[in-house]
């Protein structure tokens, strides 16, 4: 017996001592396990352009795909909002999702409400799932706004949310003039960056346009400030503070639409804060009145910047800006906006990232990448890639689309560093793994789920994306912005050094190559 | 220290119900109505805990349950590791469950093991408007392309699937027989049905006998001689490694366990359990329905046993024995007494510092009550707890078995009322989900997930329980809870405890 109470060992160790090891090997018998030769043999198979060809002929199944599903992206949104409790109508196990797949990420509570639709309202419709659920959530949470969205179930019935929203008020489920804005955010089209266009729009729909015929619209009498628009983003928490402070630099009048970095972000002194920061939904509704609104994540908000637009404002976007080029980019168009310069301090922030870049890139120029995740932060990173003079070899997005595979390829045509790298919308990591196997590359950057691929295939993984489950804390630092970008640059850093000082670190073998200095 | 050593049972009792009261008020008449019937103080003699369960849960409140598609994909089947687990419909339930349970297996994954992979029909709109089983029978032919070593496959409906009117059933054995009798597994799990996980559980355990065990040839030769000790661990997920915790202590005391379910677990393994000489249930609530049909079937009896703690183990170990003849029953007491030694270090080293320590408790099948044996070893107190979806049957067993008098019952608890009541208990540590973790800890409540083991394990057997008592004193006692406030601000007062 290898347990002990001085030196107590969990799953990491117990289970390697000898005891279990026979008990494990023992247990095989009753397994009916397939040879061990053929387990080699297609294993070995799975590695070879053969394999890859059929794997890329799939056109049915979806293995290991890089995406979820829109409410996902709409409870994202919702809570970027003061007071407000996202309410998913249709079954309650996807919102038990949503809330899981939050918290792992964040590491912080995410509250979200459930319709809790069974079979009865499967044929009668959810109705009264809707008239019960808001009232309870209205008493219980006392929140400020409730933010509607649906799961497949409410979906594929056909629930009529904007009825069902005024019947709800009707019979007294919550007041009349409560803010109750929808979004249909049906599962099976796009994926969640889609649900957090669609709940966006939404809510700005509400407080623009009449609130669903309950008030007169708004008249929008432009001033000067800014709507700016941080999409779906792990880093939500850094990147959105990080967003804020470079504004306040400027000197920049703006609403941060969708600002959740307060709540994914909440103290721990005693009181749990259910609620807590979030775009006023004052603010909300004043956005109309701003010179523009900018987004950092094109294919986050495609149909909330049309919406916008339609309402007279400029609207721009940029793909998630990470490192040099793309941080100038956008100072460079906040300041035409506003009419307000470029501080000498964010220049300085420039002068730094650059400084580092020069000090560290002969150990990354050259190197070969693989990228995947949602469509914008893979053309952000891609981009900065580029800029180190690495190669974002394969680029993959499983809810990227032919335009998002078109301005990759744009990208890398634009780059003597992009020539042999090639973008794959609609893939999932089960292609990812072909390629990685066919096409080797250096590194791989990802969410969580990379860890998969770096234990199959043996490349590296720098974890940057969404979800990251098995590392903490990294939600809490930007990737945008000059800062941002040292930032990532960093991580690309340890995960270079950390993988020379192992291929090195054999003694008397191969550390002649085992430096103190790098 | 906690309130509850302090006080009398009366005085906890009339503390409970007042809080019952209070939470009630913040409803609508109706939903108090209902509300109040899934919340309870215990009563000791009373052969169950008073409260409703399994009944849908009410809109808007913050439900802490999940669906049928997790108690069929999530906890049984997913563990099965030989067989593809097709997550059929949209692509988001398969992405959140997608490895989130832990359930450990040792196989070559993705060639001839696939329990981590996640694998979607990824349904569009088109699949939604025309039907997907066209596209089901080009998944099935891609996975045995793809996967060819896999032993089976099973098709985990969400939601979608019963609304739009496929035949998976008639998918499943097409296929099956173009692949020469090939395992393919329809199962009706959409999240719609039922009103928890539980039901999932049901169906998926019904698919098992309908799908599996209805195939097999009736004098079918298992592919091992049978022995008298033949055993099946029903009803453990192996969770960090659970079932191999548990599986070391019956092969020691000379029980040969011929099939886990179904943690680590395989279609062989499932195909041979009707050879099995006693079924033995961990997981009541998620199993049970299997283990009657092998029962009535195959004349398997099942027995219930509990591993958690040194002296439910020690009770289960020799309940099982029971079963069997005199050197099993020496076996028993042999491993109870190889373990006791161990036993008594963790007791001395970790009970001093969790005696009269409270704990509450959420959590889903059996966990609500089989640890409690286990806190009460470290001299900890459960002063509360409550199913996720329990059955009335459960709180049966809890109410006779495990819970003290007065105990706070919460059935199919909320967000809402679980904060109010940890708020007003001030527990020393609460057990529950990752949804429920975070809350607590910002409110300074210690925490441990009841469910994934908080990514630790494993906790069943003498080597598991060493870890539980690791595990919780390190949140109990962990340095952090004393810095809840910064030393210039007020020193910090339970809110809800001040006002009393
Ligand atoms: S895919 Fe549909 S059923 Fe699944 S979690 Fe998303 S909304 Fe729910
Ligand atoms: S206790 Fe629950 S979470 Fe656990 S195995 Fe049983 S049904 Fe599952």
């Amino acid at each position: 017996m290898a347990q002990s109470a001085e030196h107590v060992l969990d799953h990491l160790e117990l289970f390697r001592g000898p005891e279990y090891q026979q008990m494990l090997a023992d247990k095989k018998m009753f397994e009916n396990p397939r040879d061990p030769a053929e387990v080699e043999r297609i294993k070995e198979w799975t590695k070879t352009a053969e394999y890859r060809e059929k794997n890329f002929a799939r056109e049915a199944l979806a293995v290991n795909p890089a995406k979820a599903c829109q409410p996902l992206g709409a409870v994202f949104v919702s809570v970027g909002f003061e007071g407000t409790l996202p309410f998913v109508h249709g079954s309650q196990g996807c919102v038990a999702y949503y809330r899981s797949h939050l918290s792992r990420h964040f590491k912080e509570p995410s509250s979200c409400v459930s319709s809790s639709m069974t079979e009865d309202a499967a044929v009668f419709g959810g109705l009264n799932n809707m008239i019960d659920g808001l009232a309870n959530s209205y008493n219980m949470y006392k929140p400020k706004m409730i933010a509607v969205s649906t799961t497949c179930m409410a979906e594929v019935i056909g629930d009529d949310l904007n009825a069902f929203i005024k019947t709800s008020k009707e019979k007294g489920s919550v007041p009349a003039e409560f803010d109750v804005p929808f979004a249909h955010t049906p599962a099976f089209v796009g994926s969640h960056v889609t649900g957090y266009d669609n709940a966006l729009k939404g809510i700005l729909e509400h407080f623009w346009d009449g609130k669903a015929g309950t008030a007169p619209k708004l008249e929008r009498k432009p001033n000067e400030a800014m709507n700016i628009i941080g999409g779906f983003d792990g880093y939500t928490v850094g990147n959105l503070r990080e967003i804020k402070r470079i504004l306040a630099l400027m000197g920049i009048k703006h609403t941060l639409l969708a600002d959740n970095s307060e709540v994914f972000d909440t103290p721990t002194d005693g009181e749990f804060r259910m609620y807590d920061g979030g775009t006023t939904l004052e603010d909300a509704a004043n956005a109309v009145h701003a010179k523009a609104t900018i987004s950092m994540q094109q294919w986050c908000t495609e149909k909330t910047l049309s919406f916008v637009s339609a309402h007279g404002q400029d609207v721009v976007s940029f793909n998630y800006p990470v490192g040099v080029s793309a941080t100038d980019d956008v100072l460079v168009a906040l300041s035409r906006i506003s009419g307000k310069e470029i501080p000498e301090e964010l220049a300085r922030e420039r002068g730094r990232l650059v400084d580092a870049i020069a000090d560290s890139s002969a150990h990354i120029h050259g190197k070969k990448f693989a990228i995947y995740g949602d469509p914008d932060p893979c053309y952000g990173l891609a981009a900065f890639l580029l800029e180190l003079g690495a190669e974002p070899t394969h680029v993959l997005s499983t809810n990227g689309n032919k335009a998002w595979q078109e301005k990759m390829q744009a990208l890398f045509a634009s780059s003597p560093f992009g020539q042999v790298c090639q973008a794959y919308p609609g893939r999932d990591l089960w292609h990812m793994r072909s390629l990685l196997f066919t096409d080797p590359v250096d590194f791989l950057i990802g969410n969580t789920h990379g860890k998969y691929l770096e234990r199959d295939t043996g490349t590296p993984l720098i974890r940057i994306g969404f979800p990251i489950f098995d590392r903490h804390h990294h939600h809490r630092s930007p990737v945008w912005g000059y800062q941002g970008g040292l930032n990532v640059l960093v991580k690309i850093l340890d995960k270079i050094f950390d993988e020379i000082d192992k291929k090195t670190n054999v003694l008397g073998k191969t550390d002649y190559s085992f430096d103190i200095i790098r | 220290m906690s309130l509850a050593t302090t006080q009398s049972i009366a005085e906890i009792r009339a503390r409970n119900k007042e809080l019952i009261e209070e939470v009630l008020k913040v409803y609508p008449e109706k939903t108090a109505k209902r509300r109040a019937k899934h919340l309870n103080v215990h009563q000791v003699g009373k052969s169950d805990c008073g409260v409703k369960s399994n009944i849908k849960s009410i809109p808007g409140v913050m439900t802490i349950r999940g669906c049928a598609y997790a108690g069929s994909k999530g906890v049984v089947w997913g563990p099965i590791k030989d067989m593809v687990h097709l997550s059929h419909g949209p692509v988001g339930c398969g992405q959140y469950s997608w490895g989130s349970r832990r359930n450990y297996y040792v196989g070559t994954t993705g060639i001839d093991s696939f329990v981590t992979l996640q694998f979607t029909s990824d349904f569009q709109e088109k699949d939604i408007v025309f039907g997907g089983d066209k596209k089901l029978i080009k998944i099935l032919d891609e996975i045995q392309e793809l996967f060819p070593l896999n032993n089976g496959i099973t098709i985990q409906s969400e939601c979608p699937i019963g609304l739009i009117g496929d035949d998976i059933e008639a998918v499943s054995r097409a296929k099956s027989k173009e692949y020469g009798g090939k395992t393919i597994v329809p199962v009706r799990c959409e999240g719609f049905r039922g009103v928890s996980q539980s039901l999932g559980h049901h169906i998926a355990n019904d698919a098992v006998r309908d799908w599996i065990f209805d195939k097999l040839e009736p004098d079918g030769k298992p592919k091992f001689e049978p022995t008298p000790y033949d055993v099946a661990i029903i009803g453990d997920y192996n969770i960090g490694g659970d079932a191999w915790s548990s599986r070391i202590l019956l092969e020691e005391m000379g029980l040969r366990v011929i099939a886990q379910w179904s943690g680590d677990g395989s279609l062989a393994e499932l195909e041979a359990t009707p050879k099995a000489k006693l079924n033995i249930l961990h997981c009541y609530r998620s199993m049970n329905y299997i283990s009657r049909h092998m029962e009535e079937k195959f004349g398997i009896p099942w027995c219930e046993y509990n591993f958690f703690g040194p002296s439910k183990i020690a009770e289960s170990l020799r309940k099982i024995a029971g079963y069997f003849d005199d050197k099993i029953k020496e076996g028993a007491e042999r491993v109870i007494e190889k373990y006791q030694p161990l036993v008594n270090a963790v007791i001395a080293k970790y009970r001093q510092r969790l005696e009269g320590r409270t704990v509450m408790l959420y959590v889903g099948g059996l966990r609500p009550r089989h640890v409690i044996g286990a806190y009460e070893d470290l001299g900890m107190e459960v002063v509360g707890t409550g199913y996720e979806f329990g059955h009335n049957d459960d709180y049966q067993r809890t109410a006779q078995h495990y819970v003290k008098d007065s105990t706070l019952i919460y059935d199919d608890v909320n967000g809402y009322e679980f904060e109010r009541f940890v708020e007003k208990v001030q527990p020393d540590l609460v057990g529950s989900g990752i949804k429920e973790k975070y809350v607590f800890q910002k409110m300074g409540v210690p925490f441990r997930q009841m469910h994934s083991w908080d990514y630790s394990g494993p906790y069943h057997g003498y080597d598991g329980f060493a870890i539980f008592a690791r595990d919780m004193d390190m949140a109990v006692n962990s340095p952090i809870w004393k810095k809840m406030k910064a030393p210039w601000k007020e020193a910090a007062k339970p809110k809800l405890l001040a006002a009393e």
